[in-house]
């Protein structure tokens, strides 16, 4: 029941954590992988923060929100103008983790917004109001001429690199792992179940939408930088209704309320997108056929609810968002 | 000592009037019983005294303090905590966890303690950890502590809904129907059942119940409505041979 492991798997998260940094600065330095492969791993890691992101709303809250576009694109944006126009010239590598900070708090803000209508809403209603809300942001940078209105932004460096994406991906599923296994996530979970037995179990369930928007939106904002620095040019068409509802085809393929099921959604959903390309055109008529068999097969994701051990807390391994599946 | 105050609350749905008048004064202790027809107003008074409605007219004073116009989550962690008529457990989630979700109030760490496993949030987790096991411990049901809500029998899942409304430390209970669905036999056991969390817990108790065996046996007092009303009100022996009560249960008398 209680805390002490034993002491070799206590120290599994470190040795994990320093051999994946170690083979993310190995692969680019000694061209262990070619560039393309290389860009699809970064692209896998930004989709696996924006899957979890929106599977905290979309899974464990058991909302509807297709506002991720919107978060993703101020994060990108936000991040861009800082690295290209603010930070003195040599300096913005140095400071590249402050412009995804703040393209995330930025992000972070604008979804304390979005969770205010989500007090009075729910389901297809809060939806609608996200929708909005991804209309709102995409005209509103399409008429900002300082970030280059419709024509976009571009002149960043190319200063998302493999580590910096795994590191950025471990503190995503460090992060929304501890918010899950605390009392805030519990109230997550509790407002999916029944919201109002949950406020009369003492759940101010204001201030966990509050939370729980807050920070989903600022890993989709950070997801945003880390993507406008690959790519090392926006603009406000990327970050569209589609952008959406990429995500939701990553986080209802890997399983809904589960972050093993964001991670591997996120990874099969980049990885098949890239094994599929010479279909082309059938390519966007197969991955939507995927997703119907799931639906009518396995309509909670192939992790639906479930969660590997690895993601738990070890003081929480009897029990949880769900049952543990043994890994 | 006065715990629970009601002064003329009013309730309407619409034009639908669920509750007219409704007038209470509940001494710290008391085991009262609120009995009535089907669609008597019992549990929009529940709804009204926990903040899920806001009565249309009309106050409610727990300790001295008015409750109405405050969110339900506020008014548990004053004190007044309540089950349902049909179980409304987080199902999915394991007995554990709906224990502990009942602790969100009484938990003392902000939520960037929570984020980076911080500060309180260590001994708080397993405050809060401890006093649940400590709780289904005195209720036979820790060994059941991480099986699926859902998984229980019926029986379980009653007795849980009344552990999870315990887990908020109330000093007042609302107890809606607690005997739906029990044979005589069970209901027999449940009269003990509740003597006995009000002694260990020290509380006070409203229930509100269909069936009259169970009411008559464990209130002290009870209260009867009636289409929204109060139409008799005292203890259980003068309650049951009281003419306006017999008319609402069993129809007017008919002259022959």
């Amino acid at each position: 029941m209680d805390e002490p492991r034993e002491g070799k798997l206590r120290w599994m998260p470190a040795v994990f954590l320093a051999a994946g940094l170690a083979v993310s600065f190995a692969i680019p330095q000694y061209n262990l992988l070619n560039q393309y492969v290389q860009l699809i791993i970064m692209y896998a890691g930004i989709n696996i923060i924006l899957a979890l992101s929106l599977n905290l709303i979309n899974g464990y809250m058991g909302e509807f929100s297709v506002g991720h576009a919107g978060f993703m694109s101020v994060g990108a944006y936000i991040a861009s103008f800082l690295t290209v126009r603010i930070f003195p010239p040599g300096a913005e590598t140095l400071l590249f983790p402050v412009a995804v900070t703040a393209g995330g708090i930025g992000a972070a803000l604008l979804g304390l917004v979005v969770a205010i209508p989500s007090f009075r809403t729910r389901g297809d209603y809060l939806a609608i109001v996200t929708l909005a809300f991804v209309m709102i942001v995409k005209s509103a940078l399409e008429n900002i001429d300082a970030v280059g209105g419709a024509r976009g932004f571009l002149g960043m460096n190319k200063m998302t690199t493999l580590p910096w994406v795994f590191l950025w991906t471990v503190l995503t599923v460090w992060i929304i792992r501890n918010f899950i296994y605390s009392n805030y996530g519990r109230g997550v979970l509790s407002i999916r179940e029944d919201e109002i037995a949950s406020s009369l179990m003492s759940v101010n369930t204001r201030q966990v939408k509050l939370l729980t928007f807050t920070v989903s939106a600022f890993f989709a904002g950070v997801a945003g930088a880390l993507f406008a620095h690959v790519l090392q040019f926006i603009n406000p068409r990327m970050f569209d209704i589609i952008k959406s509802t990429d995500m939701l085809v990553m986080v209802y393929l890997g399983g809904v309320g589960s972050i093993a099921g964001s991670i591997l959604g996120a990874s099969v959903f980049t990885i098949l997108l890239e094994v599929l390309r010479p279909l082309e055109a059938w390519r966007m008529v197969l991955m939507p056929l995927v997703l119907v068999l799931l639906m009518l097969f396995r309509p909670r994701g192939i992790m639906g609810l479930r969660e590997m051990a690895l993601f738990v807390p070890s003081s929480d391994k009897s029990n949880s968002a769900g049952k543990v599946k043994q890994a | 000592m006065t715990q629970l105050r009601a002064e003329r609350v009013t309730h309407y749905f619409g034009g639908l009037c669920a509750v007219s008048d409704f007038n209470l004064e509940l001494e710290r202790g008391a085991l009262m019983g609120i009995i009535g027809p089907n669609g008597a107003g019992k549990t929009t008074v529940f709804n009204i005294i926990t903040g899920v409605y806001r009565a249309t007219e009309g106050s409610i004073y727990f300790d001295g303090d008015e409750i109405i116009g405050k969110t339900p989550d506020r008014i548990v962690a004053m004190g007044i905590s309540r089950t349902f008529q049909n179980i409304r457990l987080f199902n999915e989630l394991s007995v554990l966890d709906n224990i502990r979700i009942a602790h969100y109030a009484g938990s003392r760490y902000n939520p960037f303690e929570a984020l980076l496993r911080i500060g309180r949030y260590k001994a708080e987790e397993r405050r809060i950890r401890e006093h649940s096991y400590e709780l289904l411990a005195l209720f036979n049901m820790d060994v059941l502590a991480s099986t699926t809500a859902r998984n229980l029998p019926y029986g379980q899942q009653r007795r849980l809904e009344i552990v999870r409304a315990l887990a908020t430390g109330p000093s007042l209970l609302l107890l809606d129907e607690p005997a739906a669905g029990m044979n005589p036999r069970e209901v027999d056991q449940l009269t003990d059942f509740i003597r006995w969390i009000r002694r260990t817990f020290n509380l006070t108790i409203i229930l509100i119940e269909h069936q009259m065996r169970l009411a008559m046996a464990v209130c002290e007092r009870l209260m009867v409505l009636d289409f929204g009303a109060v139409i008799a009100e005292g203890p259980p022996k003068v309650i049951q041979t009281h003419p306006l009560v017999l008319e609402a249960y069993l129809g007017e008398k008919v002259p022959v």
